[in-house]
């Protein structure tokens, strides 16, 4: 009998041992999701027959050698709907993609594939993965399985819930600025953004093509480490991926006594919610007790993070979306002439928050005030840089909170945009500087998780995820929403 | 305010976007509001920082010029709104149908 306790490595093992078949961990994932998705809101398309003979031939055509070369063998596998799947719609969560149906498969779902993992469906993320609450979707709200009255996080708020409502062990995610770690955060699961280039962005709709990277979604940070190993390496068909072996199979032995840990006061300042603080605070005590040396730094541009992100982001993003013109795919509302279809069709197919950025950004980038805004903004990108370059040289690691704060409710930063955009103010430095970043749950406060952000020079995955793996070995083992079913 | 009624409606056009009377507020509103904490930035003397564009340490990515297999042109156009004998169609923009 497949068991969904189980994580996906455990999963991997029982498969390629016989002791289960694909078909009853997908059918196990399926029941799941029927069972509890109705109060979360995670999937915008489930697909049962697809995922059904994957597994079958998984199971009916593969020998017991064939499967054990499979790293993912019948493990099912939730996928951000902004990245293309041909055997699957993709919206972006945008009415502008309604029936899209991409003619190829994103570079990562083919590795996937490749690897024996079972796509059950797509999730929901805020339009074009521009928010940090899932709240910004065109099609439906994703509830945080903790507190159903609170956001999962965003923008990747779907593959969160899928993966903490023990729905599917294993998600991929997106994240420019944050939109993997904050929904990990808030949802209470493992979640990485890895260095930028070393996830092929190929089949990612894009935002902002700088920033942007792919990632995993776990329970365990073992199950992290092999879903990582699986979508990284270079892609000749996005030429920023970068030319380095991909992460290892299984998590690295770090020795935790011989790590520097870097303590950024900016990040530990005013305005973190002091429950917070204070679980954080115990998780750095246990990271001592491990023999871990912290070691307080300085990163003196972190309060310009969010302005110069929401310049680089937005910019690239007005730039990216521009291909959405009711031409060649997706939705068109016509009009006699082509520039009011164009028009009419982007302004009836985005909605507001994505109108919002791309104004914002074509306004960054227009004549007159290019220099004022987009280029000012990537002078204090490498300032940014710099900061942690910096610290780099004196520390191994660095450790803050996530978020500063715990999930919060349905529409409290929906008035205000500037508020909702300071919800990422501790993730969006790392984009900005393309490392590594990953959120690691650290115990719950008030009946809701918080997170721990781990954050290492450029290609160092495995030395975070070395030691969240050492961290997470002692502390107490977790507890999952949603256990009883939906009626809990 | 950072934008006038006129630079949002310049913007919009720019971004072919239209913009409702009811909503022009509220856009100048917000956009002006973020624009205002942007202006933080200013703080900072940048006159001699050389600007990132991207973090990759790597330039021109080569590849041999090979014609490799491509997308059949059926698939390539299933998905357009309005689509005739394998092309794309748009509204008529020469003879008084564009602006």
């Amino acid at each position: 009998m497949a068991s969904l306790t189980w994580d996906a490595v455990e999963m991997v093992r029982r498969v390629q041992s016989g002791e289960v078949s694909a078909l009853e961990l997908v059918d196990a994932a399926l029941e799941r999701i029927a069972d509890v998705d109705a109060n979360i809101g995670a999937f915008l398309y489930v697909d049962d027959n697809g995922a059904r003979d994957a597994a079958s031939r998984i199971d009916s055509d593969l020998t017991r050698e064939q499967k054990e070369r499979l790293p993912l063998a019948g493990i099912p596998v939730a996928i951000k709907d902004n990245l293309v799947t041909r055997e699957m719609p993709t919206t972006a969560g945008s009415k502008i993609l309604e029936g899209f149906r991409s003619p190829y498969n994103a570079t990562v779902v083919e590795r996937l594939l490749a690897a024996g993992a079972i796509p059950v469906g797509k999730v929901n993320l805020d339009e074009f993965a521009m928010g940090s609450s899932t709240e910004h979707s065109a099609y439906q709200v994703t509830r945080n399985p903790w507190d159903p009255t609170r956001v999962p996080g965003g923008s990747s708020g779907g593959s969160a819930a899928a993966v903490a409502a023990g729905m599917v062990p294993l998600a991929l995610g997106s994240d420019t600025g944050g939109s993997i770690r904050t929904p990990a955060s808030y949802c209470g699961v493992v979640g990485m953004k890895p260095t930028y280039g070393r996830v092929s962005r190929y089949g990612l709709i894009a935002f902002a093509s700088s920033l942007d990277q792919v990632g995993p979604f776990a329970r365990t940070v073992r199950d992290a480490v092999l879903l990582l190993h699986v979508i990284t390496g270079k892609d000749p068909h996005d030429a920023t991926s970068v030319d380095v072996m991909p992460t290892q199979a299984t998590v690295a032995a770090v020795e935790p006594s011989r790590m520097r840990i870097g303590l950024p006061e900016e990040y530990f300042g005013d305005g973190i919610d002091p429950k917070v603080r204070t679980r954080v605070d115990g998780a750095l005590e246990t990271l001592r007790g491990l023999g871990a040396t912290l070691v307080p730094i300085s990163l003196p541009h972190t309060r310009y993070a969010i302005a110069t992100y929401y310049l680089i982001a937005n910019a690239e993003a007005s730039s990216n979306l521009s291909r959405y013109d009711g031409v060649r795919y997706g939705f068109r509302e016509a009009a006699p002439d082509l520039i009011q279809m164009y028009a009419n069709t982007r302004s009836l197919g985005f909605g507001r928050e994505v109108r919002r950025r791309i104004l914002l950004g074509t306004h960054a980038l227009s004549a007159g005030y290019y220099d004022a805004y987009y280029l000012k903004a990537q002078k204090v990108r490498t300032l940014i840089r710099r900061d942690f370059e910096q610290a780099f040289s004196q520390v191994d690691l660095i450790v803050t909170p996530t978020v500063p704060d715990l999930p919060f409710k349905f529409g409290e930063r929906e008035v205000d945009p500037l508020q909702m955009y300071l919800t990422d103010i501790f993730t969006v430095t790392t984009n900005l500087a393309g490392l590594p970043g990953l959120s690691q749950p650290i115990g719950l406060t008030d009946g809701l998780p918080v997170g721990l952000q781990w954050i290492a020079p450029a290609l160092q995955e495995e030395r975070i995820l070395g030691m969240a793996q050492a961290l997470e070995s002692v502390l107490p083992v977790p507890s999952w929403p949603m256990q009883g079913g939906s009626s809990q | 305010m950072l934008l006038s009624k006129e630079d949002v409606l310049h913007v919009a056009n720019l971004a072919r976007l239209s913009v409702e009377p009811s909503e022009l507020q509220e856009i100048q509103d917000t956009l002006s509001r973020v624009l205002e904490y942007i202006d933080l930035l200013n703080e900072l003397d940048t006159e001699q920082v050389v600007p990132t564009s991207q973090v990759v340490e790597q330039h021109t990515v080569w590849r041999s010029d090979q014609v490799e297999k491509s997308l059949p042109i059926a698939l390539a156009i299933q998905n357009g709104p309005q689509v005739v004998t394998g092309m794309f169609v748009v509204p008529k923009i020469l003879d008084g149908g564009g602006q």
